[in-house]
């Protein structure tokens, strides 16, 4: 129960910071991505405060706490593939998988459009490459 | 300074936040692809929080979206029709599992814990994402 409501707690920080940001804003997301055009560099202030409070949390935590440790894996050719495939997407849309589902928060029509299809496309990789978890 | 600025780093601050205590809590990365993506395979004792996690965010956006001006609402870009949005969620899915995460699995927890694999797996969906907003400019122009 209590790690329950924590668990809502940490997604509504999370869908909170998106919304606050901007990064629900799909303009916002291509603008960062549009160097050579007209440039936007919220998103970079973004993960800085991202990485600086989870960074900083998670180097004081580890010693007291039990928590993960680095998830890094040897570089795969997936890893490449699904990264550069993931960035013509997020181009494309303006889209990553957080923004997509806080909108629904906005009860906007466009993420009934983009969620599923990006179901779907989980649905076929893990199909296809037997993903696990 | 640009109040978008002020206002972006915030709110990656609730975001950074969030992923933390989420980690804390359940010991598991919430990346949203893999949080997401999980539930379309699920594990028996991982629904429950993966479920609850999402809803929050959903929740926590919504809120936002109500009660401040500064929240961002969703506006869609010029020359980009549904079809195009469904190919893009198409390919950001196969993409994100694939590749084993997405801007908040790889560029906030896996870089922020220091794994090297999520910071070459950012540098190149930035990379890419920045080609593809290149090349629909020039397209769409």
């Amino acid at each position: 129960m209590k790690n329950g409501i924590l668990t809502f707690i940490a997604g509504a920080f999370f869908g909170a910071g998106l919304a606050l940001s901007g990064m629900t804003d799909p303009l916002k997301v291509t603008a960062f991505l549009d160097v050579f055009g007209f440039w936007d560099p919220t998103l970079a202030f973004v993960m800085g405060g991202a990485l600086l409070v989870f960074t900083t949390g998670y180097f004081l935590l580890r010693g007291t706490l039990e928590l993960p440790a680095n998830p890094g894996e040897k570089i795969s050719s997936n890893l490449v593939l699904g990264a550069i495939l993931f960035g013509i997407g997020w181009g494309l849309g303006g889209f990553c998988p957080g923004p997509a589902i806080a909108n629904f928060g906005a009860l906007r029509s466009e993420s009934f459009v983009f969620v599923p299809a990006m179901a779907l496309g989980m649905i076929l990789v893990q199909r296809i490459y037997r993903i696990d978890g | 300074m640009n109040s978008d600025y002020l206002y972006g780093f915030l709110g990656g601050c609730l975001i950074g936040g969030g992923s933390l205590l989420a980690l804390i809590v359940t010991g598991k990365i919430p990346g949203v692809s893999g949080v997401f993506g999980r539930l379309l395979k699920p594990k028996e004792n991982e629904i429950h929080w993966r479920l609850i996690f999402l809803f929050g965010l959903i929740t926590g956006a919504g809120l936002l979206f109500a009660l401040s001006e500064q929240a961002s609402i969703y506006r869609l870009p010029d020359g980009r029709s549904w079809f195009v949005y469904a190919m893009a969620g198409l390919v950001v899915g196969f993409g994100t599992r694939l590749g084993g995460g997405c801007t908040s699995g790889h560029g906030v927890c896996g870089m922020g814990m220091g794994a090297r694999d999520s910071m070459l797996a950012t540098a190149v969906f930035m990379a890419a994402g920045i080609v593809t907003v290149t090349v629909f400019r020039f397209l769409t122009s």
